[in-house]
């Protein structure tokens, strides 16, 4: 079974559940993800397929891959990621993969790039307090110390310290569908994901815990002492 | 890309919405559904619009009424929440600002309005 799909994250809205009360969703479109090489235990020493999604344009595709694409009959692909399978016999090249393997209710783990805000100081990289505004203070948005003098006598390697920030790769876990719109290969999830708008993302069942769905029962009214006492 | 936002609240935006703006007074009837009862009742809220924001599907508008004992109750809904039954348009007034939150702040003769 292919546990992970792939889609592009259009943005975010808002859209009211049953009870009417408001639920912010983001919008992921959802193109089908095509088969175009199985990898197995025997040759490759593990079982995966290889996932192709998105197009671009056919002069942009080098001759190598426009005849490893041709293997699975596509004329163009744009993002090309392995997805660990248990069996890969159970898929041919070309097979799609799409929308259809989540329903509503379900949970997922969706993994992305996230947005750039490239040189960042520690306030903003790694949530430091700063120093006060005002009072004749120096240190407004510094890092204040590093580590201690006489002992270690040096800077700890992976001291927090202003740097490059944004840009990794997240993984949000557990995000509720909220909805499937099949026929506009939307998906609906409940919260944030990763990147900026046309962000290409990774999304997968769940690997947290999920809650089996127990349906509630009528609570049983209890006697009250009156009617025991009348025999009821 | 495709106009998804607007796709996806293609059914709620449908919803026939009467016009109105700040300082009118609407009825609205709320759906309210208890915990532990199935039956859904309607609540009336009655009182004067002192704000619109918003835009697409996240419209809102605050309402704000002279609930018993002049206390001032001001509670805020999405335009195209669900959970409004109908909105009735009780009186056009004119007035000359977007927002009435001086309303809410100032003297006992404004609370009349």
């Amino acid at each position: 079974m292919i546990n992970t799909i792939f889609g592009t994250k259009l943005g975010m809205t808002q859209v009211f559940n049953d009870s009417g009360d408001v639920v912010p969703v983001t919008v992921i479109e959802i193109k089908p993800c095509v088969v175009l090489q199985k990898k197995t235990i025997s040759r490759d020493g593990y079982n995966a397929v290889q996932l192709g999604y998105g197009e671009k344009k056919e002069k942009l595709i080098n001759k190598p891959l426009k005849n490893h694409l041709k293997k699975a009959n596509v004329l163009s692909i744009r993002h090309i990621r392995e997805v660990r399978v248990e069996n890969p016999d159970e898929y041919k090249l070309g097979d799609k993969v799409g929308i259809s393997m989540f329903k509503t209710g379900d949970y997922v783990d969706v993994k992305g790039q996230s947005r750039g805000k490239g040189m960042a100081g520690g306030m903003k990289r790694w949530n430091f307090s700063g120093g006060p505004k005002s009072h004749g203070c120096t240190n407004k948005r510094g890092p204040g110390g590093l580590s201690a003098s006489s002992y270690p006598s040096r800077v700890f390697k992976g001291t927090h310290m202003a740097g490059r920030m944004g840009n990794d790769a997240i993984k949000v876990l557990k995000l509720e569908v909220i909805d499937i719109r099949e026929k506009d290969s939307f998906m609906l999830v409940k919260g944030a994901v990763p990147g900026s708008k046309n962000n290409f993302l990774a999304i997968s069942k769940t690997k947290r815990h999920v809650k089996p769905k127990v349906e509630k029962k009528e609570p049983v009214k209890k006697a009250t002492k009156k009617q025991i006492k009348r025999g009821k | 890309m495709s106009n998804f936002a607007a796709k996806i609240s293609q059914e709620a935006l449908k919803k026939d919405i009467p016009k109105f703006t700040a300082g009118d007074k609407v009825r609205l009837s709320l759906k309210i559904k208890e915990k532990g009862e199935k039956k859904e009742r309607i609540q009336i809220f009655e009182g004067r619009v002192i704000a619109r924001s918003g835009s697409g599907i996240g419209k809102t508008f605050t309402v704000r009424k002279i609930a018993a004992g002049g206390v001032g109750v001001e509670r805020t809904f999405p335009v195209y929440s669900p959970s409004i039954d109908a909105i009735k348009v009780l009186e056009k007034t004119k007035v000359r600002r977007a927002k009435l939150y001086y309303l809410s702040r100032s003297g006992k003769e404004l609370k009349k309005l």
